[in-house]
């Protein structure tokens, strides 16, 4: 006889899910204001010009630190909060802080918000550190380490007492717990006080991408193979792609750091292992794009009567895109192009914002409604916070890439630099109308999650009675 | 073993990054642990390019370098001494500066020998300019909205670095680069001591290659003890 299985509202603290997202989306708009900044600042337009605390360089490292750490960061931890003991059976790990009257999860929130909120202002103050997407002051990287670590402790536990095989998504969540924390301390300690020059750059490199591929990736690919069956109550077409999916990013994603820093003084031989490896990967993220579409076969009418899984789905169309770009921008003819160029930019929007960050949102939308216990305010605001971000990002995306082709002739033509400025200009602006429409996305969705959260709240009158 | 949790943990989690981690950090690292990281003092040390830039400092703006460093001691030893700590000093925190107003994410340092880059800018970069305190962590940079800075020094006056860093389209019309008037008491050419050591900074980058060029012949300074320099070396 089969013992009775734990129930949902024991598993998961379904407050702290919910507050995750807030924080994530609350650090979403401190990044897009940053973001904007920039824009402006580019068009000459920048109406704070000259107020330190307001410079467009800070801001726009708040723009990428806020995105990376605040958003999807929390994103994640609201995401795994619900998913791993749903599918573990398991509560998370949680024990009581001594002293303190919380659990781990909790303390990690606040933990992780201090973290964020003090990188922001650290960088405002003009102390950031010179590593690009880890700009956090140096005297935060451990406390952020640290809270890192804590994650590892508080989501280990369930997935350990798992008996037999795992499920797929929780190969990527176990992995990324270790790869996150690795990643971390070898970006923001190694090039800080164990190594200099070329090899520093060596292993900036290895951050900038590993924080994509080992921390984002494999968490963003768990939520993946979680929800799309789930929604699309059937199970993944093939487990074997799955599995080559996984270990081929296992192996292949840490390899690849160094092609960011192309023609650099790094050895000619490391940059050439750089450029197959992510080649090679390519294949890799094939197989697991095919076996999605091939799940979603006989189900494509959810893409439009299902906007969770529309949601997800257009992530994967640009997630292919991005990683296709991928496999041709890194030969060294492509880079000798558009190296130093927008298209980088363009790319790095595509991936983070295109890809994740609409994973996320499609997840949000999925849970806000089943967190707070109360239908959306307003599909029609789904609709429009969809359709502004995918048509935001995509315009912003291959405007930046398309003018990088430009940028990189004008440069390599010897010009004057002011020629590529010039060019860039109308770009710039074009750019900046995208960024406009993904941020009136942004504030309809908020509109919409402050509306449904004050639906679900009783009445006064009625919390009156209910109390009398 | 694919499925499993030892499979994960340990072949994918730690082992797939161990090996990515010996072979594209430690292998580098390993090839050039025979050139040492020169500190501020090494670097500056024989850097007479430098040392006339700093000078040429003193004299564009003697005002805000005596609010900054002091009045120069008596005697030449003393004052070699005093120029080459405030120099080595004022590039160290030029450096900060550089790295806290991410100067870094709108221009890169280091030129490619691809794409024309050693006719616009200079001598392809090779690695033992990097093995040095001020690229720890290294500033090879991503992006050029702005061009290479890694042959700037030289190349244009102090003067021409304050008008730039106080209103870039004051010289460079259409220039998207940020103003940055807190690194001025309120004028062009009264830069604060984060003003001068961001100008020292960007006069050192290049400044150990041959080709570095002299702008401007030396001239002395105003000040007094730095002007009388000639005059104590008979």
């Amino acid at each position: 006889m089969e013992k009775e299985l734990p129930r949902h509202a024991d598993l998961v603290d379904e407050r702290l899910v919910y507050w995750h997202f807030m924080a994530a989306l609350i650090f979403m708009g401190a990044s897009m204001l940053g973001g904007l900044l920039m824009a402006l600042q580019l068009l000459r337009l920048n109406p704070f010009s000259g107020i330190e605390l307001l410079s467009p360089g800070r801001w726009r490292m708040i723009h990428t630190n806020a995105i990376a750490y605040g958003f999807i960061a929390n994103a994640f931890l609201g995401g795994l909060q619900w998913i791993v003991p749903r599918l573990t059976l398991h509560k998370v790990y949680n024990p009581k802080i001594p002293g303190l009257n919380i659990g781990l999860s909790w303390a990690i929130f606040w933990a992780w918000q201090l973290v964020v909120t003090a990188t922001a202002v650290g960088l405002l103050l003009g102390q950031a550190q010179a590593v690009e997407w880890g700009e956090t002051p140096i005297w935060i990287d451990p406390v952020a380490q640290l809270g890192l670590l804590l994650v590892a402790i508080n989501y280990i536990p369930p997935i350990a007492k798992v008996e037999g095989p795992l499920y797929v998504s929780l190969w990527y969540f176990l992995a990324a717990f270790v790869w996150t924390f690795l990643t971390y301390a070898m970006g923001n300690f190694m090039p800080q006080y164990f190594v200099t020059g070329t090899a520093a750059g060596a292993v900036g490199g290895l951050f900038i991408h590993d924080l994509v591929g080992l921390f984002v990736t494999p968490l963003g690919w768990g939520l993946m193979y979680y929800f799309v069956p789930i929604l699309l109550k059937k199970p993944i077409w093939s487990h074997g792609l799955s599995l080559v999916g996984f270990w081929g990013l296992a192996f292949f994603y840490p390899l690849q750091g160094i092609h960011h820093f192309l023609y650099t003084p790094i050895p000619m031989f490391l940059q050439y292992g750089a450029v197959i490896s992510t080649i090679a990967l390519e294949l890799v993220v094939a197989s697991v794009i095919f076996n999605f579409h091939a799940t979603l076969r006989g189900s494509t009418g959810a893409l439009t009567t299902n906007l969770p899984i529309r949601w997800f789905y257009s992530g994967m169309f640009y997630y292919f895109l991005t990683c296709l770009q991928c496999a041709f921008q890194v030969t060294l003819t492509f880079q000798q192009l558009i190296h130093f160029s927008d298209w980088v930019v363009g790319h790095a929007h595509m991936v983070m914002f295109g890809v994740f960050i609409m994973w996320q949102l499609g997840m949000m939308t999925y849970l806000i409604p089943r967190l707070l216990k109360t239908p959306w305010y307003s599909q029609r605001l789904l609709e429009w916070h969809y359709w502004l971000s995918f048509v935001g990002i995509g315009l912003m995306s291959f405007d930046l890439i398309i003018l990088g082709i430009f940028q990189g002739l004008s440069w390599s033509s010897l010009l004057p630099w002011e020629h590529s400025l010039d060019l860039s200009i109308p770009f710039w602006a074009v750019r900046t109308v995208a960024g406009l429409l993904m941020i009136a996305g942004y504030l309809v969705f908020v509109v919409n999650v402050v509306q449904t959260y004050l639906t679900s709240r009783p009445a006064p009158q009625k919390a009156a009675v209910a109390t009398a | 073993m694919l499925e499993s949790k030892v499979g994960v943990l340990f072949i994918a989690g730690i082992g797939f990054f161990g090996l990515a981690f010996l072979s594209n950090a430690l292998v580098p690292a390993l090839m050039y642990r025979d050139l040492p990281e020169q500190t501020v003092e090494q670097l500056l040390r024989n850097n007479g390019n430098l040392r006339f830039q700093f000078e040429d400092l003193a004299r564009r703006f003697p005002d805000s370098f005596t609010a900054a460093y002091g009045h120069p001691p008596e005697g030449a030893a003393e004052r070699e001494k005093w120029l080459d700590t405030w120099s080595q000093h004022a590039l160290q925190l030029g450096h900060d500066v550089y790295v806290g107003e991410a100067c870094w994410h709108c221009h890169s340092q280091f030129v490619r020998p691809v794409s024309n880059e050693d006719r616009r800018f200079g001598p392809v970069s090779k690695t033992e300019e990097y093995q040095n305190v001020l690229q720890r962590p290294v500033l090879f940079g991503t992006r050029r909205v702005g061009p290479d800075l890694s042959r700037e020094g030289g190349r244009r006056s102090n003067d021409w670095h304050a008008v730039h860093f106080f209103k870039p389209t004051i010289l460079s019309i259409g220039s998207p680069m940020p103003e940055y008037p807190w690194l001025f008491n309120g004028a062009a050419d009264k830069p604060n001591a984060k003003g001068l050591a961001l100008i020292t900074y960007v006069q050192w980058l290049g400044s150990w290659l041959e080709s570095y060029p002299y702008y401007e012949d030396y001239q002395p300074s105003p000040i007094h003890g730095l002007a009388e320099k000639g005059k104590d070396q008979k």
